[in-house]
């Protein structure tokens, strides 16, 4: 039987919902019948809202899709304009402020605290500059990925961002895959590093040479959530750049007919990949999905790969300063678990008029790249203020520290995460050192197994967790180690689980240290990891206090917004009218 | 009026008649379980897996992990709260640190 919310679905969904969506927006929170909230909440996902966690009703997450992660000439200022003016909520974060962009995995923008009755001017602002919410959440294409210096890179094969843009236009607000059984995340790769990190996807273009041309490859039903993680297996297709569209058609036109429709847990590709395998995948594309002869796969170049790598060598970030192909320059600015305040957004996008072309590009490790600087223009833009906070050469635990969004406001998350991330790095940075070849080192901190933080492929995983300490119950975190992407990708071990959180900077330390004394030369540390059981492991994970001071380690959960002063769930303003008034309950 | 229960964004939490009632991230003290060895199971839900009514009783299968010993897995059928009176829709939570007993789901036909 199909679930509830394919029965939503069918009723309305897609294109449509806007109409709705603006009628509710223009007579306010209160217009949505209470018996209809689900539904409602549901739909309005597929225009980039995602209702608030518990305490927060009335508040929205809007999700802005920037396919490859690019943000043309003059639409960075307006995405800082939105947050400074509608992002604001009742109360502050302490390290971010009033009002946050939030950079994400997947190269799109979060904002929060965004009112129902705001969104008919916010879309006005966005779509004016060409941005849009309209997928970037529901059961359908999600925000393309792909490697976000595509056409600026000295090392890519084939410039895949006319693909992905192809893609996005063709697939955007197209009836035919509006409604698909789950969410469909889609990546291109053009370069020799692997920065689409096409692995963790649904479906994946990976570049690869067959006739001389270089086209792609295709891999289907990657995906790290719910304790399934799993690598996109090749289905033995190459197309050339020119048919990738077509691919893309038949392979969401596959999962739309034959994705599970009645339990969502099962309904994601990888659990239909598991079930029939690549072989019948690809037989099923060929006779039901495509009208022309796929070509088998071509010679990929995945050896090359070193993006989020662990190898120490090439690109394992975009971070830094780094020459064009056409002489210019980009600056990868690392941007601390992908959070910008506004008022830092607005001057970023003068930065990237003032220095560069205005563009600027958004990577899967949460950082914001500026392009196309000229050499002569680098030492003034590196003086600038801002690269003080947003620095193109930070020390590696900044650089390396990616989180997803916690408790603050997702209602699946164990625990905090951001602040605590933020806490984590800089504790790190004082008290740990890396050995001297290693400028990567990657810790992922997802608060719950959706794993929005991608953290089984991180040098260091941190997934949240619940434990007790001294009786009480704390947030904690279980540890993996040794994930990565790179040729041969690997999921990390979990090797020491439900680790009171404050115990985990010390934790790392102690590994850290250990990883140093016991190397072998030019071991690096992914290279340890494998060489280890995880008893072994286990062992070099020594959970300890030190002066690291974790601020929360209560349920951050049952409060309405944990950097409230009176953090009391009873306390929530929520929900608010228009003007962000309380409004009265019935009861 | 029926009570209209579902589990909702990726089994973050339970609605029951369109309202948030029960989230993930709690502990639950589990008694009598073959969910693990322990006596008592110190259960850290992570996600609703299924929600059904077995009047008055709203009821849930959670994925989650016993937090000593460390074993994971989905519960049997655990009450998470009451609607005594279907007219009024009201839900009464039970209290999760409380010692719970799952067990089997006696309206099955009546999964919502």
């Amino acid at each position: 039987m199909p679930t509830k919310v394919e029965g939503w679905k069918d009723e309305l969904y897609g294109n449509e919902i806007r109409e709705n969506l603006m009628e509710f927006a223009e007579e306010g929170w209160e217009a949505i019948p209470e018996d209809e909230h689900d539904a409602w909440f549901e739909r309005f996902k597929w225009w980039g809202l995602y209702h608030q966690r518990s305490g927060q009703e009335s508040y929205f997450m809007m999700r802005i899709g920037t396919p490859n992660g690019v943000i043309k000439p003059g639409q960075l200022e307006v995405i800082g304009e939105v947050a400074r003016d509608y992002a604001q909520g009742p109360a502050d974060n302490p390290e971010f402020g009033p009002a946050v962009c939030d950079w994400t995995t997947r190269q799109s923008i979060q904002l929060h605290w965004i009112k129902l009755e705001d969104i008919p001017e916010i879309f006005e602002k966005l779509e004016a500059v060409g941005l849009s919410t309209q997928q970037a959440c529901g059961d359908s294409w999600r925000n393309i990925v792909g490697c976000p210096v595509a056409g600026k890179d000295k090392h890519e094969h084939v410039d895949a961002w006319p693909v992905a843009e192809e893609l996005h236009e063709t697939f955007k607000g197209n009836d035919d895959y509006s409604n698909l059984p789950r969410k469909w995340k889609v990546a291109i790769t053009g370069c020799d590093e692997g920065c689409g990190q096409g692995d963790i996807n649904d479906l994946a273009f990976e570049p690869a040479e067959k006739h001389g041309e270089v086209g792609f490859n295709v891999r289907v039903g990657g995906g790290l959530s719910r304790k399934e993680a799993r690598l996109a297996r090749d289905i033995d297709v190459w197309v050339p750049a020119d048919q990738a569209a077509d691919v893309a058609h038949g392979m969401s036109a596959l999962f739309r007919e034959y994705g599970d429709r009645e339990d969502r847990f099962n309904a994601r590709i990888k659990f239909l990949m598991d079930e029939w395998g690549p072989e019948k995948m690809r037989q099923v594309l060929q006779d039901e999905f495509v009208d022309f002869e796929l070509e088998t796969a071509g010679e990929d170049m995945r050896d090359k790969y070193t993006y989020n790598s662990g190898g120490q060598t090439g690109h394992n970030d975009h971070v830094g300063i780094h020459e064009q192909p056409d002489g210019k320059y980009y600056v990868g600015l690392n941007v601390l678990v992908g959070r910008m305040g506004a008022e830092d957004t607005l001057e970023l996008a003068e930065l990237a008029d003032e220095y560069g072309s205005g563009e600027v590009r958004l990577t899967q490790r949460q950082n914001v790249i500026i392009l196309d600087v000229p050499e002569e223009d680098l030492e003034d833009l590196k003086s600038e203020p801002l690269l003080e906070d947003y620095s193109p050469n930070p020390s590696p635990f900044m650089r390396g520290s990616i989180a997803c969004t916690g408790t603050e406001y997702c209602s699946l998350s164990i625990v905090e995460t951001k602040n605590r991330q933020v806490r984590y790095a800089r504790w790190l940075k004082e008290n740990v050192e890396l050995p001297a070849d290693h400028e990567d080192f990657h810790i992922h901190l997802s608060g719950c197994t959706a794993s929005c933080a991608q953290p089984q492929i991180a040098d260091v995983s941190l997934r949240g967790m619940k434990t007790r300490k001294d009786g009480e119950p704390v947030e904690a975190l279980d540890i993996g180690l040794g994930g990565g992407l790179g040729e041969d990708p690997r999921f990390a071990d979990w090797v020491e689980m439900r680790v009171p959180a404050d115990e985990v900077p010390g934790a790392i330390r102690n590994l850290v240290n250990s990883f140093k004394q016991l190397r072998g030369g030019g071991e690096t540390f992914r290279d340890f990891v494998e060489a280890r059981d995880e008893e072994t492991l286990a062992d070099l994970v020594e959970p300890e206090e030190t002066d690291y001071d974790d601020p929360y380690m209560h349920n951050t959960k049952m409060t309405w917004y944990p950097y409230a002063e009176d953090d009391d769930m009873q306390s929530s303003p929520a929900p608010t009218n228009g003007q962000g008034e309380p409004i009265e309950s019935d009861d | 009026m029926t009570t209209d229960v579902h589990q909702l964004d990726d089994g973050a939490w339970i609605s029951v008649n369109d309202s948030r009632q029960v989230n993930v991230s709690d502990l639950w003290l589990l008694a009598e379980t073959d969910f693990c060895g322990c006596e008592m199971a110190d259960f850290l839900a992570e996600g609703f897996v299924e929600v059904g009514v077995d009047h008055p009783n709203i009821e849930a299968r959670v994925a989650g992990q016993c937090i000593a010993c460390g074993e994971s897995g989905v519960t049997n059928w655990l009450t998470v709260g009451r609607v005594v009176d279907p007219d009024s829709g009201e839900f009464y939570g039970v209290v999760h640190e409380s010692v719970h007993f799952p067990g089997k789901h006696a309206g099955d036909s009546e999964l919502k």
